[in-house]
């Protein structure tokens, strides 16, 4: 492939890569356990949200993270022909 | 039946299919043995990776843990899940472009040095051992507890059922057997779930029943724990104790930990495409899902009823499970104030692990000889593996159920065993016999090695596991902490930076292994009494460290490498060739 098309398929990767790592890290390390304190003053059923989101909510969202990187990427590779065989 | 020949039949017909895969699955090459030929489909791959991932702690220990420590292990719930997100987007794809076997190949060959190939290749064995010691004892203890044989009985059988099917299969034979496992275990793990989820909480989806009301009118379950909680002067339950940095830094070594591990690394180079190794990880975390959102549902309900069933109750009246389990040693009380009825506070009950007398009490009970602790009124001591081993019994489940929870703890045990030791086998006749030692080796001789390393690295496991060094559960610290300050780093700049040479991914690997190193031998060997809070670097624990080892592996290996001359063209070129999938054809060694 030619260097230019290699550039810019490598540069929306990487912005994929960031903005669901922001994602990531927002549920997780955000939710979870920085803003813990704030988030357990609301309730969701028997629930206080920052400890769901640490129990929880924080494994459900990175299953969901994958698939759309997945998804993502399966049609970048196609746009840009870089399919395996 | 009663309980003992149930689990004897569950657990031989287990063992029987184990056998079956493994001598329909025989290896006839070094690449179906290192990498199942890579052609594992992605459904299967994911569930054999969620085997291998799932061990003896995360089946037996890990819901006890979460039972005792509340919030506070939030941190292995994110921590051994979220590293599943790095490996899916940063690592996995492009590692299963490179089409090599090992982790040492990718540093070895990235970085155009043997020198940085053997540091890879002391990690992956040193990580590897200190893993499997661990997994034969998880067997062993098994077999002792549900079918009363010597433990060490139980890891001989445990050796050579392994022995069987990793020696003749490899890792094609290894990867079928952990798909047959993963059922087993997720069975045996989520019906005593429901179970007991209905009887709490009157629903039969544990991840919804833990934050719904008690079905006996006394509001929601959470609640009803932080009051008992407090009554008890324990920490509340969803809100832990640990400080909050330390919580960071510790699920972040643990996530960071996991994308490095070579045993969970090399799952990946056994799908057929680049896009296969992308979705693999995603099926591999929606099976361990299942299992880790379960974990702290049967925490909190484990928690409740063992409160709820102990505390202030007369010892003579407590049901049958109490003393089944007082019998193990796994639960022992000492009836400091003489009432004859169980104080359950906060506070050890005595010095150590209870050392029995042989003697009983007045009321039958199982008198220990250690000093008991004056500084609290707490009675009772509870090992926390208890949590899932007892659970069956505690909620009054069928005999069968008990005895599959016996069947899915000898398959989380065995099926990470298996992965590890063929981590070590690779690593010593892929890496260092026919990549350093010996190039001319030919494909029958490397593969007739390969067998005879797992053989060894069997042995060798069950000898750890039948004489445990005092340190096992010490040095599980170690491996994540040393995968999250060597392999990470360098597995992330070799792809993400063409710029990256072997001056700064050597010096980075070194630095941050001994820096990480160097911290837990202190605070967990050399001066283990200072390992507080108040003498910890920045307030992280041993178990956070490899986060700070991490970020200083980065920072030297980028300071290094803009010092020292680019790499050579041909690496800068192998390095565009792994950023797209395109021509990535089967994992080959050459």
């Amino acid at each position: 492939m030619e260097q230019g098309k290699l550039k810019e398929y490598w540069k929306i990767n990487l912005s994929y890569l960031i903005s669901l790592l922001v994602v990531w890290f927002v549920v997780s390390f955000g939710f979870g356990i920085l803003l813990v304190d704030q988030l357990n003053a609301i309730h969701i059923g028997g629930f206080k949200l920052g400890f769901w989101f640490a129990q929880q909510g924080s494994i459900y969202t990175f299953v969901v993270l994958i698939f759309v990187y997945v998804a993502l990427m399966n049609r970048l590779d196609k746009k840009f022909d870089v399919l395996e065989d | 039946m009663d309980v003992q020949s149930l689990t004897y039949t569950i657990v031989g017909i287990t063992f029987l299919i184990y056998i079956a895969i493994a001598v329909w699955a025989k290896a006839g090459s070094t690449k179906e043995f290192y990498v199942a030929g890579g052609g594992v489909p992605p459904v299967l791959n994911g569930m054999a990776t969620a085997a291998d991932w799932m061990s003896a702690a995360s089946f037996i220990s890990m819901a006890g843990l979460i039972s005792f420590m509340g919030y506070d292990g939030s941190v292995y719930l994110m921590g051994w899940t979220g590293g599943y997100v790095l490996l899916a987007l940063l690592l996995a794809p492009y590692l299963r472009k490179f089409g090599k076997f090992t982790v040492p190949d990718f540093v070895g060959d990235r970085y155009y040095s043997n020198a940085a190939r053997t540091v890879a290749i002391i990690c992956a064995i040193f990580v590897s051992f200190t893993y499997v010691a661990g997994q034969m004892r998880g067997v062993g203890v098994v077999f002792s507890r549900f079918l009363e044989v010597d433990i060490n009985t139980g890891i001989i059988i445990g050796m050579c059922i392994v022995f069987f099917y990793a020696v003749l299969g490899g890792m094609k034979g290894i990867t079928y057997t952990q798909v047959a496992q993963f059922c087993v275990l997720i069975f045996a793990y989520m019906v005593p779930a429901i179970f007991i989820s209905m009887l709490i909480a009157g629903t039969p989806i544990p991840q919804i029943g833990f934050g719904s009301e008690l079905v006996d009118g006394g509001g929601f379950l959470l609640d009803r724990l932080n009051g008992l909680h407090e009554e008890l002067g324990f920490a509340s339950y969803t809100d832990g104790s640990k400080p909050m940095i330390d919580v960071f830094f510790i699920t972040f070594a643990l996530m960071v930990g996991t994308a490095g591990l070579p045993h969970v690394i090399v799952r990946f180079f056994t799908v057929p495409k680049v896009r296969d190794a992308r979705i693999s990880a995603g099926w591999a975390l929606i099976f361990i899902s299942l299992l880790y959102t379960t974990a702290p549902a049967i925490a909190a309900f484990a928690r409740y009823n063992l409160i709820n069933t102990v505390s202030n109750q007369q010892y003579s009246e407590l049901p049958s499970w109490f003393k089944t389990w007082e019998g193990t040693g796994l639960l022992a009380w000492a009836d400091k104030n003489g009432d004859g009825a169980i104080q359950y506070v906060k506070g050890d009950p005595f010095a150590g692990k209870p050392a029995f007398t042989g003697e009983t009490g007045e009321l039958g009970q199982r008198l220990v000889s250690n000093e008991t602790t004056t500084d609290n009124a707490n009675e009772l001591y509870i090992d926390r593996d208890i949590i899932v081993l007892a659970n069956p019994e505690i909620a009054k489940l069928p005999a069968w159920v008990i005895a599959l929870v016996a069947a899915g703890g000898l398959a989380a045990a065995l099926s990470t065993a298996a992965g590890l030791l063929l981590v070590i086998s690779t690593s010593i006749a892929h890496d260092l016999i026919k990549k350093q030692l010996n190039p001319g080796i030919s494909e029958k001789s490397e593969l007739l090695s390969a067998r005879i390393a797992v053989a060894i690295a069997i042995v060798v496991a069950g000898y750890f596991g039948i004489n445990p060094p005092g340190f096992v559960a010490q040095v599980v610290a170690f491996a994540f902490g040393l995968a999250a300050a060597s392999f990470f780093p360098v597995i992330i700049l070799g792809i993400f930076s063409k710029r990256m040479n072997k001056e700064g991914a050597i010096a980075g690997m070194l630095t941050g292994i001994i820096f990480t190193a160097a911290y837990i031998i202190y605070f967990k060997f050399v001066n283990p009494g200072m390992n507080k809070p108040e003498f910890w670097l920045f307030g992280i624990s041993p178990e956070g460290i490899g986060t700070l080892g991490m970020l200083i592996n980065f920072a030297v290996s980028f300071v290094v490498s803009r010092l020292t001359p680019a790499p050579p063209q041909e690496i800068q070129e192998l390095v565009d060739s792994l950023r797209y999938p395109k021509g990535a054809g089967e994992a080959s060694a050459h």
